[in-house]
């Protein structure tokens, strides 16, 4: 297991491949679709250089209920050009990220996948510290987490590997031959 | 009559407890994976799954969209019946907490949730909720055969190219394993309808007729190695459950729902 501070440098990233387990501390910020709408249209000059959470949590008088990700391949259209205007330095959510994304983590970023569900395990390992934008909603607002040993995989690394389009090319041979029958 | 109470209470039980079945079924797929990966997932959402419902918070923070399945007699009063299920649905949103789920599609104004509730004439009273989840939803597929892409004619063969299509173009987007529901039928609302209240069967239960495919397929749809969360392993989906209706002449749907690994559904 890794255990990594946030913000990461480039060295950090450099040395996580794909598969590794690593453990996250520091500051995140959630964003979902409108989110990510208004950082392209908008400077946020708190995301530069920062860590991006798909995740549209469950908040209670300041405390985090229930915080899993959200699907990441809505916000593929989105995440190049995000990844470039504020060198973003790492994606955490669920269920990967295309070929694009893939090509603009390089010699940049990478992208953590955390388990869709587990909405209470990642809720202990969060602490709220601000929101922004809140007039978007509980789940599209952007929320500035302190997390703490927040368990990730490294699913997509800096060098062009994805665990994803392993899976995906191994699942597309079986299906063909199963398609064929 | 059912009381406002006695929904809320539903509410929460569907929200914060995996079914029994379907933890049993994680379990069984916890043991039979080899490999680290897969069977590390499974272990965390079997152990996030003990932890909501000892702590009674929501399993997953999408709470999803509120669907209510409602058998009764003519003697309960319909509106009434909504009438109570609004104001429940009000009050569990506040207390449990559930997310806040019902945007506007043309002005993006926030409606908190908003339940679907289907009414169907039996003289025993049951009902079932089914907490939906969006990203589950969101790879629901609808065919139309015969499909000359999958080369996929109208027989059950087809049927189950329909099925790993499916399958294998959702990936792990919609959170598996997965609970496959299939409908066969006429109108793209009534497969699209049947199959996903095909998810509110226990994954256990046997369809005489359906059996051997629904099996048959689960088999080979873990054969496409895509696994708890699309992170590979052999456990793609948990069961698939399919029904057959009638058809017009010219039409052939079939329709595929998915329900993610915590399909929330529980009954009063």
């Amino acid at each position: 297991m890794i255990e990594l501070r946030i913000p990461l440098t480039e060295k950090d990233i450099e040395r996580l491949n794909y598969g590794d387990e690593v453990l996250l501390n520091g500051t995140i910020f959630t964003a979902r679709d409108k989110a990510h709408l208004f950082l392209l249209q908008n400077n946020f000059e708190k995301m530069h250089n920062s860590v991006i959470y798909h995740c549209g949590p469950i908040i209670k008088e300041g405390k985090v209920v229930s915080a899993g990700p959200t699907t990441s391949a809505r916000l593929n259209a989105y995440t190049p050009e995000l990844i470039k205007k504020y060198d973003i330095k790492a994606v955490i959510g669920k269920g990967g990220m295309d070929k694009t994304v893939l090509n603009a983590l390089k010699d940049k970023a990478v992208y953590f996948a955390a388990i869709g569900g587990l909405g209470v395990i990642y809720a202990k390992s969060i602490a709220v510290k601000n929101v922004y934008q809140e007039e978007f909603g509980m789940a599209e607002a952007i929320w500035e987490f302190e997390i703490k040993d927040f368990p990730v995989i490294v699913a997509m690394d800096s060098k062009g590997n994805s665990l994803y389009e392993e899976v995906l090319e191994k699942s597309e041979n079986r299906y063909k031959e199963l398609i064929k029958q | 009559m059912i009381s406002k109470q006695d929904i809320v209470n539903l509410y929460r039980k569907t929200a914060t407890e995996v079914p029994m079945d379907i933890l049993n079924a994680l379990k069984d797929a916890e043991k039979s994976e080899i490999d680290s990966m897969p069977k590390n997932v499974l272990r965390k959402i079997i152990e996030n799954s003990e932890i909501a419902q000892k702590e009674a918070k929501p399993i997953c923070q999408d709470t999803g969209t509120p669907i209510f399945y409602i058998q009764k007699d003519s003697s309960l009063d319909e509106k009434r019946i909504l009438e109570v299920i609004e104001e429940a649905t009000q009050a569990a949103t506040k207390e449990i907490p559930l997310r806040n789920n019902a945007v506007d599609s043309l002005t993006n104004k926030d409606y908190g949730n908003k339940p679907l509730v289907y009414f169907e004439h039996s003289g025993l009273f049951k009902m079932d909720l089914m907490m939906k989840g969006g990203g589950s939803e969101n790879i629901t597929q609808i065919y139309s055969l015969p499909n000359k892409e999958l080369n996929a004619n109208r027989d059950l063969n087809g049927v189950e190219k329909c099925i790993l299509d499916a399958v294998f173009k959702a990936q792990g987007k919609g959170c598996p394993p997965y609970i496959i529901g299939v409908a066969l039928g006429g109108t793209v609302g009534s497969v699209a309808h049947l199959s996903k209240k095909e998810l509110l069967r226990n994954v256990e239960d046997k369809n005489e007729e359906l059996h051997e495919f629904e099996k048959r397929v689960l088999k080979n749809v873990n054969q496409l190695g895509i696994g708890p969360l699309g992170l590979g392993g052999k456990t793609t989906a948990l069961a698939v459950k399919m029904c057959s209706s009638h058809r017009h002449p010219a039409s052939f749907f079939v329709g595929i729902s998915f329900g993610c690994w915590c399909l929330r559904r529980q009954s009063l």
